[in-house]
């Protein structure tokens, strides 16, 4: 009885052969340097409130991602991004 | 040794185009009188601003990018640029190499096909 009521308790196997494993885009497509003065592009780093996306999401190098935060903050200093976006 | 520096600066856009050509004139007499060499000299055009500075929602870009040796120039040419009323904002950055390789390329025109 006690055997049958584990069973039913335990989860299912996940399949994570099917996740995709997420690259640096930096590295991939050779990019060395990030520029401040092209809002269009920096805009894939932050989110709608116009914070800096973590590395976990976008999956940059550490290299890159400290490049890319020096980036942005430069940008918001010329007001080419938003330091915050206001949904009120 | 020489090192490279560029400095981009918002210009008011209450102000009239010969007004803007001037106040870009006026910085270019001084990187001239500098001694410093001018690699580029470009106008990024007029943009709208991510937030209002001093209640202006637009400005002109400007960029300029040279080279000098000391350190000195690019305090003096920023103290100018801080006292002048016709500039809202501006930044100055070393450029490491990649950035001189990068800049070299947007300045050929490489990456305005792609942009735009």
């Amino acid at each position: 009885m006690r055997r049958q009521f584990n069973s039913a308790l335990q989860n299912e196997s996940i399949d994570r052969s099917s996740k995709k494993k997420k690259f640096c885009r930096f590295k991939k497509s050779g990019i060395k340097y990030i520029d401040y003065k092209d809002p269009s592009f920096l805009k894939q780093f932050i989110n709608d409130q116009g914070k800096i996306l973590p590395r976990r999401i976008t999956g940059t190098s550490a290299k890159y991602q400290k490049k890319v935060a020096q980036a942005v903050k430069r940008a918001r200093h010329l007001a080419l991004l938003p330091y915050t976006t206001d949904n009120n | 040794m020489n090192k490279n520096y560029e400095t981009v600066f918002i210009i008011n856009p209450v102000l009239s185009e010969k007004q803007v050509e001037d106040t870009v004139k006026k910085y270019k007499k001084i990187l001239d009188t500098g001694k410093v060499k001018t690699v580029c000299d470009e106008s990024l055009g007029f943009k709208e601003l991510a937030y209002p500075i001093n209640n202006k929602n637009s400005g002109f870009f400007h960029l300029f990018q040279y080279e000098t040796e000391k350190i000195d120039f690019v305090k003096k040419l920023e103290t100018e640029l801080k006292r002048d009323r016709s500039i809202l904002r501006y930044i100055s950055v070393s450029l490491c190499k990649d950035a001189l390789e990068y800049n070299a390329r947007r300045a050929k025109g490489e990456f305005n096909k792609k942009k735009k």
